[in-house]
């Protein structure tokens, strides 16, 4: 790898694995515990090579299952270690029942999803299932667009996690292949920067304490579990304040800008989608088409997806016609995917709110090209113009 | 090794007021194993009796840092725990010596933890892991494990009209643990504390993982009497069901070859998950399970003082 340590430095080409890889490499965590799944392995393989080279202090623990990665990060999270891992689908979804314990114990841990489907069929391209089945497991969850952005919010996801009116893991996705095998340019920062910018960790209670002994994990019944729950969706809502905080903090030092979402030329526009990751970026290229023709159209991508920014989502959103959120999962509910269910939510109750439908897209690598987006927006200007919604739920870039 | 009197004068760090039955196996060797460094310790605990009697918020019976995670993860649950002692220690964070001890039940062990206590044995991290074998998921209502005795009545192995209760032989997990050829593995019993807490301070003293399995009497699924615990404790290792050894860098040693050896349905009898074994028809399991210890024993003594 020939990444220059000591300076920051743009026009550096990385494929998003290589970039995350780097990204720990830079932060130096105290614990890495993870195992090999297509598309992340490779983040846990260059990992390894900073380990081997003694680039990084790390305690790497080459585990034998996701469900002892996570097992593990929760056993050094409560050390108090700086604690961090990778994993893509079956992984993700083999570490579930412990990445409720991460967050139930207000564990600081950072995983990096390299988003992948679900089985079965086997499939093991990108779409969202692995991490939006844990969307309700207590983990911040960001989602990249680029390279950049997966490199970047790996760094505001140490200082975000550890923040003490947090103290909640967070994960970071970006999409399998598209983004993680994909080279970008990007800038890096020197190794000093990411250190002052990261700070230390300093743990409020630590099992290697043992002068201070203290109990993890204790059965909780009736009588109080309730209320520590509560105050696990309270430091989620105090997340917010804390996300917003962190990208401001980054922009000043840094000059790349991140918040809760990101619009693209949604002022005066009729129609939007709403999108997360890298379909973004396709859909950006059918923005800029469609607005050269004069049609106001424009794209909300949200970045944060937990905690849910309901209200900068429906303040954004509140001036147009007709909204088409775009899912690259299921929740086969009958009733679309998760993005769409909680952007109409949010939506509910706006005066004069905008016609919101939602379509499934993309599942399992498929491609959305520059033409789905366009038939979309095409779809939307006609629900501007007629008012008519054919169907509120539906499936694109699927054969029919 | 340290005398009873010794023992008795260390700190108690495992706090009385738990939720454990009278007459539970699992107190005495945890309390003993506690009292056996005068090292730091952090715990970890599989889900089971012992964590469920030994925690509830508010109250916590653990005088050391301790941890429970799920049922499954113990061993990787320590592993990261000690992964973060290695790290921490190298820069200068933490000082103190600790020790590192995962404890499980039979099912935590054996059967859902098996794979986490492989994968961590494998990789080598120092920690102690303790299984106390009652032979049945005894905390979510007496199920059968794969460490059931041969014929033992559980809730999900009844003795039927048709079926005389566990059907299978139990694993033999202290050989399993052997076979990863770790430098310190013994099989133990609460009633015998001077050997109990000789091979826990063994066991503690490796450079690297080592694996106890002992066995915990369970008076409410033996359906037994609570007075009577040690006693069967005593009577599984003279009936050489339940074999005192240990393999130390690969050499094996029986730690205690009963004088006189107790046919084994003496330690049945007295059982009640056993007592269908004893109406008539049934005798042909008693003479398997007879044959089976005797087998089991044979082997154990013929590889005695040998590098395995």
């Amino acid at each position: 790898m020939a990444v220059e340590e000591k300076n920051t430095r743009c026009q550096v080409g990385l494929t998003g694995n290589s970039a995350v890889a780097y990204a720990m490499k830079q932060i130096n965590p105290d614990v890495v515990a993870a195992y090999p799944i297509t598309p992340s392995t490779g983040v846990m393989e260059e990992f390894s090579s900073y380990h081997a080279d003694g680039k990084v202090d790390t305690e790497l623990i080459t585990v034998e299952s996701e469900h002892s990665a996570m097992s593990a990060c929760v056993g050094a999270a409560a050390a108090g270690a700086r604690v961090m891992t990778a994993t893509s689908s079956q992984g993700l979804a083999l570490m579930w029942e412990v990445l409720y314990i991460a967050s139930g114990m207000r564990l600081p841990i950072v995983l990096a999803c390299v988003n992948r489907a679900l089985s079965a069929p086997i499939n093991i391209h990108c779409d969202h299932s692995d991490s939006m089945g844990a969307r309700d497991s207590g983990w911040i969850q960001l989602y990249s667009e680029t390279v950049q952005e997966a490199y970047d919010n790996m760094l505001q996801a140490v200082r975000i996690a550890e923040h003490p009116d947090v103290l909640l893991p967070v994960m970071i996705c970006l999409d399998g292949f598209i983004t993680s095998h994909a080279i970008e340019n990007l800038c890096t920062l020197s190794d000093s920067e990411i250190k002052e910018f990261i700070g230390q960790y300093k743990p409020r209670h630590s099992l290697l304490d043992t002068d201070n002994p203290v109990t993890f994990g204790a059965l909780t019944l009736q009588d109080n579990y309730i209320e520590i729950k509560r105050q696990q969706s309270q430091a989620m809502d105090m997340a917010k304040d804390v996300i917003l905080s962190v990208g401001k903090d980054f922009e000043d030092s840094f000059g790349r800008e991140y918040g809760f979402l990101e619009s693209y030329r949604m002022e005066g526009a009729d129609v939007a989608i709403v999108i997360l990751s890298s379909a973004a970026g396709t859909t950006k290229v059918a923005v800029d088409e469609l607005r050269r023709s004069g049609k106001n159209v424009g794209l909300v991508r949200p970045r944060v997806f937990r905690p849910f920014p309901y209200k900068e989502l429906s303040e954004e959103l509140k001036g147009v016609k007709a909204v088409a959120v775009l899912d690259r999962v299921d929740s086969m509910s009958s009733f679309g995917g998760p993005l769409f269910v909680e952007t109409r939510s949010a939506m509910y109750g706006l005066e004069n709110a905008p016609a919101v439908i939602g379509r499934v897209f993309g599942l399992g690598g498929r491609d959305y090209r520059v033409a789905d987006a366009v038939d979309v927006f095409e779809l939307l200007l006609n629900i501007k113009d007629t008012g008519n919604v054919d169907k509120v739920v539906d499936y694109i870039t699927v054969r029919e | 090794m340290a005398t009873l009197k010794e023992l008795a004068q260390k700190e108690e760090l495992f706090s009385g007021g738990h939720r454990l039955c009278a007459g539970c196996g699992i107190p005495p060797i945890v309390r003993l194993i506690l009292r056996s460094t005068s090292a730091g310790i952090v715990a970890t605990t599989a889900t089971g009796c012992l964590e469920v009697g030994t925690s509830i918020y508010p109250y916590t019976s653990w005088r050391i840092p301790w941890i429970h995670s799920a049922f499954e993860n113990a061993a990787s649950t320590i592993s990261g725990v000690e992964a973060a002692y290695k790290a921490l220690k190298r820069k200068g964070n933490v000082e103190k010596e600790t020790k590192f001890i995962a404890f499980g039940g039979d099912g935590g062990t054996y059967d859902i933890g098996f794979q986490a206590l492989s994968g961590a044995l494998e990789r080598g991290h120092s920690f102690l892991y303790v299984c106390y074998d009652n032979g049945a998921y005894m905390n979510t209502g007496i199920q059968r494990s794969s460490a059931t005795p041969y014929g033992g009545n559980t809730t999900t192995s009844p003795a039927g009209e048709v079926v005389p209760g566990k059907q299978q032989w139990r694993k033999d997990l202290t050989r399993i643990v052997v076979a990863h050829n770790i430098q310190y593995v013994a099989q133990a019993s609460p009633h015998n504390w001077s050997d109990l807490s000789k091979k826990t301070e063994k066991a503690l003293k490796v450079d690297g993982p080592s694996f106890m399995n002992i066995l915990s009497p369970c008076p409410l699924g033996w359906y037994t009497k609570s007075e009577d615990s040690m006693g069967l404790a005593k009577l599984a290792v003279d009936t050489c069901y339940w074999p005192l050894y240990e393999v130390d860098n690969g050499v094996l040693k029986v730690n205690y070859k009963p004088k006189e050896k107790k046919p084994v349905a003496d330690w049945l009898k007295v059982q009640g998950r056993f007592k269908h074994l004893f109406k008539p028809g049934n005798e042909g399991i008693l003479k398997e399970f007879q044959e089976r210890v005797d087998e089991e024993w044979e082997r154990l003594l013929e590889r005695d003082g040998k590098h395995m």
